[in-house]
């Protein structure tokens, strides 16, 4: 008669919490909660402003709630640290090949940067402009 | 082989036991080890197998991280029993446990078989063209040139020690995932210039317990003793995935 009996250990409901590794992990994917409601903020503020001036002035009077604004700051934090995650796992995910070798990890991530960057001063130019 | 010198230096090893004619769960039991500079976790357990306590079991084999074999959690961390060494952790306490999210068979050896299973599953092996349209070896060789090796290579260099499904939460929350190691050995033929079987593999790719089961974590590529990388491999294959679902969509099979 086999005298096996494996055990199986449960993964503890804090797994993320032991490993510095997997707490970044929680972090960045913990971070679109926090862009999810910046963007319905937003969303919201664009159906005031299909309201009418008055609507869309009461929307912008509620930005300036300190909760508002720290819930801002936060969301900005943790977008920019989704990107910067994001921007150093992207190499993995592209396969370009040129003269029988592949872009070298540094060429795409700077690629990524310089994208954000030139997008960044687009948008600051049409707002501003 | 030289005598390491003894230094009297002694480090305390946590290991996490588990006999299943007689526990019910694992329990730790602490051992005291003669410290030396080069000695590694392999040869610590080594030591304690065959002057402190014989009953111990561990797998290993070739002690120079080929063979795959001796794989356990060190702090946490999963690592090669013969690739970590005791002066990275010295004086501080090591704690040895089997590798995580595998059943433990017996103290530090773990049932792989679900692992195994998987690494079958995928085909692993070269697809010809065409069945029966095999090449005749008097052909000679199939060639490749070393751009079209380097682009698979880096993949088929798994040892199959399963580190890097112990570093994967996603496989520890439900082992239905294909996981790393398997669909690294997936895009090694995917992408052999020799092989045709991509649509036959596509279909385990496009599982949810293929490639979509990962969430791009990217501990396995950190914990692979042997840098090949299977979260690359996985997130290539989220692309050919989503390129197949996309072809798919305007050619009805």
């Amino acid at each position: 008669m086999s005298k096996r009996k494996p055990y199986t250990r449960e993964l503890p409901s804090d797994w993320w919490m032991k490993q510095l590794f997997y707490t970044k992990y929680m972090i960045r994917e913990g971070s679109s909660v926090f862009i999810t409601l910046y963007s319905l903020i937003l969303a919201w503020g664009v159906l005031r402003l299909s309201q009418g001036e008055v609507a869309f002035n009461g929307w912008m009077a509620s930005l300036q709630n300190p909760l508002m604004i720290i819930l801002h700051l936060i969301a900005l934090a943790l977008a920019l640290y989704h990107t910067i995650t994001w921007f150093s796992l992207a190499p993995k995910a592209v396969d370009l090949w040129i003269k029988g070798k592949r872009l070298d990890d540094k060429v795409i991530i700077s690629g990524h940067y310089a994208t954000f960057i030139i997008a960044t001063i687009l948008c600051l130019l049409i707002i501003t402009l | 082989m030289s005598k390491p010198v003894e230094t009297g230096q002694i480090i305390d090893i946590d290991i996490l036991r588990y006999r299943p004619e007689e526990d019910k769960k694992p329990f730790t039991q602490t051992f005291e080890v003669p410290y030396t500079e080069d000695m590694s976790i392999l040869e610590a357990l080594q030591h304690i197998k065959d002057h402190l306590d014989s009953t111990i079991s561990f797998r290993w084999s070739c002690r120079m991280a080929i063979c795959g074999s001796c794989g356990l959690m060190v702090n946490g961390v999963p690592k090669l029993g013969c690739k970590a060494f005791l002066r990275d952790y010295y004086p501080k306490k090591i704690s040895l446990e089997p590798l995580a999210n595998f059943p433990i068979e017996r103290d530090l050896v773990v049932v792989m078989d679900d692992f195994i299973k998987k690494l079958e599953e995928i085909k692993p092996y070269i697809i010809p063209e065409k069945t029966g349209d095999k090449k005749c070896l008097s052909e000679g060789p199939h060639k490749q040139t070393p751009e079209q090796m380097a682009k698979y290579k880096q993949f088929s260099m798994c040892i199959n020690c399963g580190l890097c499904y112990a570093a994967c939460p996603q496989y520890g929350l439900d082992n239905k995932f294909t996981g790393p190691a398997a669909l690294a050995l997936l895009a090694r033929y995917n992408r052999d210039s020799r092989d045709f079987g991509e649509a036959q593999r596509m279909k385990i790719v496009n599982q949810e317990e293929g490639v979509w089961g990962c969430t791009f974590v990217g501990y396995c590529s950190v914990v692979c003793p042997k840098g090949v990388d299977p979260a690359a491999a996985i997130q290539l294959l989220k692309v050919e995935s989503s390129k197949d679902y996309l072809i798919g969509m305007f050619k009805p099979e």
